[in-house]
């Protein structure tokens, strides 16, 4: 602690240094922080599947292989009799190269497999996450602004009803209502799947076909995440309006909304974004369930299919995508927070 | 004398609608500044100063009731359209918060922050006639014109605060209201900040509304002194004289806790008035003094006094100035 | 330290009994504080009823009716006089599953979140007190465990160790712990800096002394406020994780009545009955200690309370 209570106390004769690093410093820190948490994922994959009891062959292979000469083959073929940090290193080369093992399920390359499943997920998720960012945000700021309003109430509870639901229940619920349809409510939605049978994919048809399909998703995984974004915008906003620059703004004469837009909002955006990456998290898993529930073919629903058979190098492989992508998503956002926020670069 | 005065506060009252019942922190203030003038306010945290202040310019909290009149030029600020009181804001009068530490916005430069008040005012300015302005006002303050492209965690204490003095000007107010623009500075930086100040009064012909609870910085720099207690006034009058012979037994006690420099008696006083001051929601009735003060006896009980005129221009709220004091007080006074 | 006083002639306290004294009248003004929450108290209100129905559930309904060889209702029957939510595909009354799959549900969150509390308070203060490397090393490791995603992780650890509750305890523990230790650190971090804790130091208290006697208690009402938004993603995750058939295929809850009612096709045969309760419940469950949670927030919070 420091004998001057407030180091702005400092004689002005020091000129504050400002050893400004600059955002590119920072975004190097964060980059070999990804790094980090990469190889610490990598660790817990290849550890998940090999320490955990269980004679290797028989977990790995599980159900496959019988014979004495089938084991020996199977654990030739992936260094199973190696001792552990030789087996630890094949991963690590094997993953590098982007062997990620072969489905026992449906005998390709699990890569292959990953790659193909990846973008209906994408679509999926992408177009969800968006929708929700911007809506949510709207609603958390005007609720906030006008907190204790009708808007503010009605808002306030929609959102932590939808909070508090299962989004695949929340799912469930639409298929039934405009899916199946009850009562009056009629059925128009398809009930599952990505395409119909017997249309082109690639045609316009068929994209409009896809679209169709992914409404009733779509608006399953916006709903659940727009109530999150929401309240956590809402409760960042609350937070900055007891500010004193707030203050400072309005003496300017500044309109009520440039203050709310340019200040408020501004600053409230930064404890948003963080909280919202921690939530990313999260997001692969209401893929997944979403995945499932609707049928969609996409990553998720291959990890529950993989879970059946159990097929553990496409569990292994959709494990390692999944971190790489929690890992990668909270880069990005700390890369924005680096860039909203001037005082972390310094 | 014809002409409005520049700032003419008359019978404000504000009080905050709480959780636990209404709080009045100003009950009843006249005041008055002229053009060229720099007048103080003094009083103890939660005298209702930083109300007072903050209401010149109709920025108190939404919980807060307004009664009274705040006229700047003859127009009273509390009834103005909004239109005209933005407009007033900054270019008219304009304020220097307390505790700059958390009145910058941090994520914005501090260039674009003065250029932010200079855009709300004028339509239509060119960059390089901002970039100029800024540059002229910081230099005015004693700063770098580069530090514009700083960030308010950048800057120590002293060059926030006189950011903020800078920014303050920025639009030519006719009217800088500073609510405690030195405190949490060190005694350097604040000579320095108060040497700033004083000079673009005299300089400009602005009027300024200073507020502190350091009497001797005050007594230096204004020209006339307003003491207030809980939420009234309790003295008013030329700043030497309020400084060097209170009326008021608060002002006194205010004049007494800072040493001066120089007075070899001072450094035996005590400084520091016993107790604390009263809470606004439950006020006993008599005067709000006198539980603390020294001169206190039965007369002050009834009723709050009003505030008295006397000559050279001197007011002060207390129906024992001019009694002569007891042994017992006198002999208190002595060792005050 | 006494306190007499000559003229009331009052009783010496040690300072013991003064500190429990503050304490208990710290609580007391809490609870005031919260009973004015009118959304806490109706999170608190639908708590106590669930809570009730776990506990009473033998009594509510027989155990007798979760037996799958002795049901004798009819399959995917509608609700009725006797069985007032319907049966489900094996006949047994939807009620009782209901009413016992409370205890599931509410049991797996609560266990997960004290494992997770536990470990995330003791990573937390830890990381926050000390400085140095073991502080470094346990906040980087807080930020690795932070990136591991729940569910990818749950579906692994059922396919390597089979399906159970523990797996899931397990998994929700491990994966929540991160957010706890880090409001803990932060909060240790602000304790830290104030001046008492230096007073402490420089009479030269031991450091688990500190912790136990000046930040543990400082950092209780966060822990507890925590704890409770916890335990509401926690039911959710416990739910979500038995829908996806991860859970113990013997054990009811909530989230394996839900699997089952899919899974049979639910929704198309307009059996609305066994899909939409279990779902309702869920909601109101997790909406109580959410409503609760974010009431405690504020109790302890000042600068919440100003603005509601």
């Amino acid at each position: 602690m420091s004998l001057v209570a407030d180091p702005g106390l400092v004689s002005e004769s020091e000129d504050v240094q400002t050893r400004t690093r600059g955002y590119a410093s920072y975004l190097g820190l964060k980059v070999l922080g990804a790094i980090g948490s990469l190889m610490f994922m990598l660790v817990v994959n290849f550890f998940l599947f090999r320490v955990l009891p269980g004679d290797p062959a028989r977990t790995l292979g599980r159900g496959r292989l019988t014979t004495d000469a089938q084991k020996a083959a199977f654990n030739k073929a992936y260094g199973l009799n190696q001792p552990l940090p030789e087996q630890f290193w094949t991963f690590l080369k094997n993953t590098a190269h982007g062997d990620l093992g072969i489905s026992i399920q449906y005998r390709v390359p699990v890569s292959h497999l990953i790659w193909e499943r990846l973008w209906p997920t994408v679509l999926l998720v992408g177009t969800s996450t968006i929708l929700a960012t911007v809506i949510g945000v709207y609603l958390g700021i005007r609720g906030a602004w006008k907190r204790g309003g009708r808007f503010d109430k009605i808002s306030t509870s929609l959102s932590l009803t939808l909070y508090s639901m299962p989004e695949w229940w929340l799912g469930l619920m639409l298929i039934a209502g405009l899916g199946v349809g009850f009562w009056f409510v009629p059925g128009i939605f398809p009930t599952g799947g990505l395409h119909s049978p017997d249309v082109n994919p690639s045609s316009l048809h068929g994209i409009l076909d896809t679209t169709w399909h992914l409404v009733l998703p779509v608006t399953t995984l916006t709903l659940a995440y727009l109530a999150d974004y929401s309240l956590i915008m809402r409760s960042s906003l609350l937070d900055e309006l007891g500010e004193d620059y707030l203050l400072t703004a309005r003496a300017k004469g500044l309109r009520d909304v440039q203050v709310r837009n340019r200040h408020a909002v501004r600053n409230a955006m930064l404890p948003t974004t963080t909280i919202i990456a921690l939530n990313i998290g999260f997001v692969v898993s209401g893929a997944i369930t979403v995945e499932t529930v609707f049928s969609i073919p996409g990553l998720g629903l291959l990890s529950i299919d993989a879970l059946q058979a159990p097929d553990f190098w496409v569990l292994q492989g959709f494990f390692l995508v999944a971190s790489a992508g929690v890992i990668l998503a909270n880069l990005v956002a700390n890369l924005i927070y680096g860039w909203l926020d001037p005082r972390v670069r310094t | 004398m014809t002409d409005p005065s520049l700032l003419e506060i008359r019978d404000l009252h504000v009080t905050y609608a709480t959780g636990e019942g209404a709080l009045p922190a100003v009950r009843g203030v006249d005041l008055t500044v002229d053009r060229g003038q720099i007048v103080g306010v003094a009083g103890e945290s939660g005298c209702g100063k930083s109300t007072l202040a903050s209401t010149i310019l109709r920025l108190q909290p939404v919980n807060a009731t307004v009664t009274g009149e705040v006229r700047f030029n003859g127009r009273d600020i509390l009834t103005m359209k909004w239109g005209e009181l933005r407009a007033v804001r900054w270019a008219g009068a304009s304020i220097v918060f307390q505790g700059a530490l958390h009145s910058l916005n941090p994520v914005h430069r501090i260039g674009a922050q003065i250029a932010e008040a200079l855009h709300v005012h004028s339509s239509g300015l060119g960059e390089t006639t901002v970039t100029g302005r800024i540059d002229e006002l910081l230099g005015q303050v004693g700063l770098d014109p580069e530090r514009a492209r700083a960030y308010p965690h950048q800057l120590s204490g002293g060059q926030k605060q006189r950011v903020m003095i800078a920014m303050a000007l920025a639009c030519d107010p006719e009217l800088v209201v500073a609510d405690e623009p030195t405190t949490a500075l060190d005694v350097m930086v604040q000579a320095q900040v108060l040497s700033v100040l004083s000079d673009l009064v005299r300089d400009r012909g602005v009027g300024m509304l200073m507020i502190s609870h350091d009497l001797s910085v005050l007594a230096d720099l204004c020209d006339r002194i307003t003491v207030m207690y809980a939420g009234r006034v309790v003295e008013e009058g030329p700043a030497a004289k309020v400084f060097a012979d209170p009326l008021h037994p608060y002002a006194g006690a205010l004049s007494a806790a800072f040493p001066r420099v120089g007075d070899p008696a001072a450094r035996f006083a005590p400084a520091g008035l016993p107790g604390d001051p009263p809470d606004p929601r439950h006020l006993a009735g008599g005067c709000s003094f006198a539980p603390r003060c020294p001169r206190a006896a039965d007369v002050c009980l009834p009723a709050e006094p009003e505030l008295v005129t006397y000559a050279e221009g001197r007011a002060a709220a207390c129906v024992r100035i001019g009694e002569p004091l007891s042994p017992a007080e006198r002999s208190r006074d002595h060792h005050a | 330290m006494t306190t007499t006083n000559e003229s009331t002639g009052t009783v010496p306290v040690s300072a013991r009994r003064l500190t429990r004294q503050r304490r208990v009248a710290a609580w007391k003004r809490g609870w005031a504080q919260f009973r004015t929450h009118r959304s806490g108290m109706v999170g608190l209100g639908i708590l106590v009823f669930f809570v009730l129905v776990a506990l009473l559930a033998p009594i509510l309904a027989s155990s007798q009716g979760l037996d799958v060889t002795t049901a004798n209702g009819p399959v995917l029957g509608a609700p009725s006089g006797h069985y007032l939510l319907g049966t489900d595909e094996n006949g047994r009354s939807v009620l009782t599953l209901l009413i016992w799959g409370s205890r599931i549900s509410l049991f797996v969150g609560l266990l997960a979140t004290l494992i997770s509390m536990v470990i995330g308070t003791l990573l937390g203060l830890v990381s926050g007190y000390f400085g140095g490397w073991i502080g470094r090393i346990t906040f980087r490791l807080t930020e690795w465990f932070l990136v591991i995603p729940f569910l990818p992780l749950a579906i692994v650890l059922a396919s390597v160790l089979g399906r159970s509750l523990f797996n899931i305890v397990l998994v929700i523990g491990v994966t929540s712990w991160p957010g706890t230790a880090l409001l803990i650190r932060s909060q240790t971090l602000s304790i830290k800096e104030r001046a008492y804790v230096e007073r402490a130091e420089a009479i030269g208290a031991g450091r688990w002394h500190q912790i136990g006697k000046h930040v543990l208690p400082n950092v209780m009402p966060m822990v507890f406020a925590n704890t409770t938004l916890t335990v509401a993603i926690a039911i959710l995750s416990e739910t979500t994780l038995s829908f996806l058939g991860l859970g113990d295929p013997t054990r009811t809850s909530w989230g394996s009545m839900l699997d089952s009612a899919f899974e049979i096709g639910s929704i198309t045969t307009g059996s609305w009955w066994y899909i939409v309760p279990p779902g309702v419940c869920v909601v109101l469950v997790v909406l109580a200690f959410t409503l609760i949670g974010q009431a405690l927030e504020e109790v302890l919070n000042p600068r919440l309370r100003a603005r509601s």
